[in-house]
């Protein structure tokens, strides 16, 4: 596989968390609005992309018996660096996120990656992949965001009371804050993804 | 004592910590397809949990803060999180050799569980002492299994219905975990 085939086939044909079932937990929890999803996607797409580079250079030095334990060391440290850049320049995103983002270190995507791609492949490569996957989940909780704000509330693009985005219902529109709620969340993603596998289905029988 | 039992009930039905505060929701999805399997990730997690709340509590109090390193939380945190799963799973094979057939393949996956994790930072940035932070590590363990008990108890009767195909498996196993923690938010205010 060429280096653009391993970036584009993060963006959809094992876009996460679609296609790749892991990472739910932020994809959930944070995406009331498609801006905090959209942060959510791009920090964990930096520990994705730096994780992948540093496991691929480091692949022929970590023995294979220990070899979680260092990927994770590895994750947790550039999450660490995530964590105290966010503190500093995004402090009102990263008092939304919250928890979320010291979790980034157990997200299932990026220790995936880790080890079915980068601990066996060579660090351009590797780092095409982690950059499709990751550029692919923040596509997935921005959409995800974006849909349940504009259920939920009305808007576009809200990020606080001072840029509030732009209310794109009509005026008399209900709030259906329902999808704001977390049931909503689980709500919201299983219907996309049923929606993204009719596509493909319809994909596959126009195909084949 | 009245205090715990509030925590207790909060931690379980009010903000459970799957459907509400969405910690640990791949297990959820993946091992929820049959009953036995959610039991055993269950007790499995209520074991891992309540010691590993223990553990990185004394940690962060006795280590990190005396020596100023408390940037290194997440990083120490992950660590005693492996190494303990790893230490429970030798010891429970030495010792109650059933137990770890039953337990199994979920030992090693609680490792990356974020609920782990997750329940350990909670315990730190809200402040509690060491005998809260046991009980709420417990009492969300709960909230866990109990969760997981119930989605698996759902999802073994799809088999008998009709589900549109594009629908099938984890579309399905998600909308019906908005309709349960639809449920659980009928408990809020409980407390």
């Amino acid at each position: 596989m060429s280096i653009k085939d391993e970036f584009t086939k993060g963006l959809w044909r094992t876009i996460p968390p679609f296609r790749l079932v892991l990472g739910l937990c932020p994809t959930l929890a944070v995406t009331t609005t498609g801006i905090n999803g959209a942060g959510m996607g791009l920090a964990t797409t930096f520990v994705l992309v730096c994780s992948n580079l540093f496991v691929s250079l480091l692949r022929k030095l970590i023995p294979t018996q220990v070899r979680i334990a260092s990927f994770i060391v590895i994750i947790a440290s550039f999450v660490v660096i995530v964590e105290l850049v966010m503190k500093a320049y995004f402090y009102q995103l990263s008092q939304f996120l919250g928890i979320f983002i010291p979790l980034i270190v157990v997200n299932c995507i990026i220790l995936g990656r880790a080890e079915a791609f980068a601990s066996r492949n060579n660090p351009v490569m590797s780092l095409a992949d982690g950059l499709g996957i990751g550029l692919g989940f923040t596509i997935s909780l921005f959409v995800l965001g974006s849909i349940r704000e504009l259920l939920g509330n009305g808007t576009l693009l809200y990020y606080d009371t001072s840029h509030p985005g732009f209310y794109v219902m009509w005026s008399s529109f209900e709030p259906f804050t329902f999808m704001l709620k977390p049931p909503g969340a689980f709500v919201a993603l299983g219907i996309l993804l049923g929606l993204m596998n009719l596509i493909t289905q319809l994909q596959a029988r126009k195909g084949g | 004592m009245g205090d715990f039992i509030l925590l207790m009930i909060s931690a379980i039905l009010v903000n459970n910590i799957l459907l509400i505060r969405f910690l640990g929701n791949c297990p959820f999805l993946g091992v929820s397809r049959s009953m036995d399997t959610a039991t055993g990730m269950g007790v499995a997690v209520i074991f891992v949990l309540t010691l590993a709340g223990m553990i990185t509590w004394l940690v962060h109090h006795f280590i990190l803060v005396p020596l100023g390193l408390q940037y290194l939380r997440t990083i120490a945190f992950i660590l005693v999180i492996a190494t303990l799963v790893q230490f429970v799973e030798m010891v429970i094979q030495k010792t109650a050799p059933p137990l770890y057939e039953a337990l199994g393949i979920y030992l090693p996956l609680i490792t990356t569980n974020c609920a782990v994790l997750g329940v350990a930072i909670i315990n730190i940035e809200e402040g509690y002492d060491l005998i809260t932070s046991i009980f709420f590590s417990f009492a969300s363990a709960c909230g866990f299994a109990l969760a997981l008990v119930l989605m698996a108890g759902m999802r073994e009767r799809f088999a008998l219905v009709e589900i549109p195909k594009s629908f099938e498996g984890t579309a399905i196993g998600l909308i019906t975990a908005g309709l349960i923690a639809l449920a659980f938010s009928g408990f809020i205010g409980l407390v």
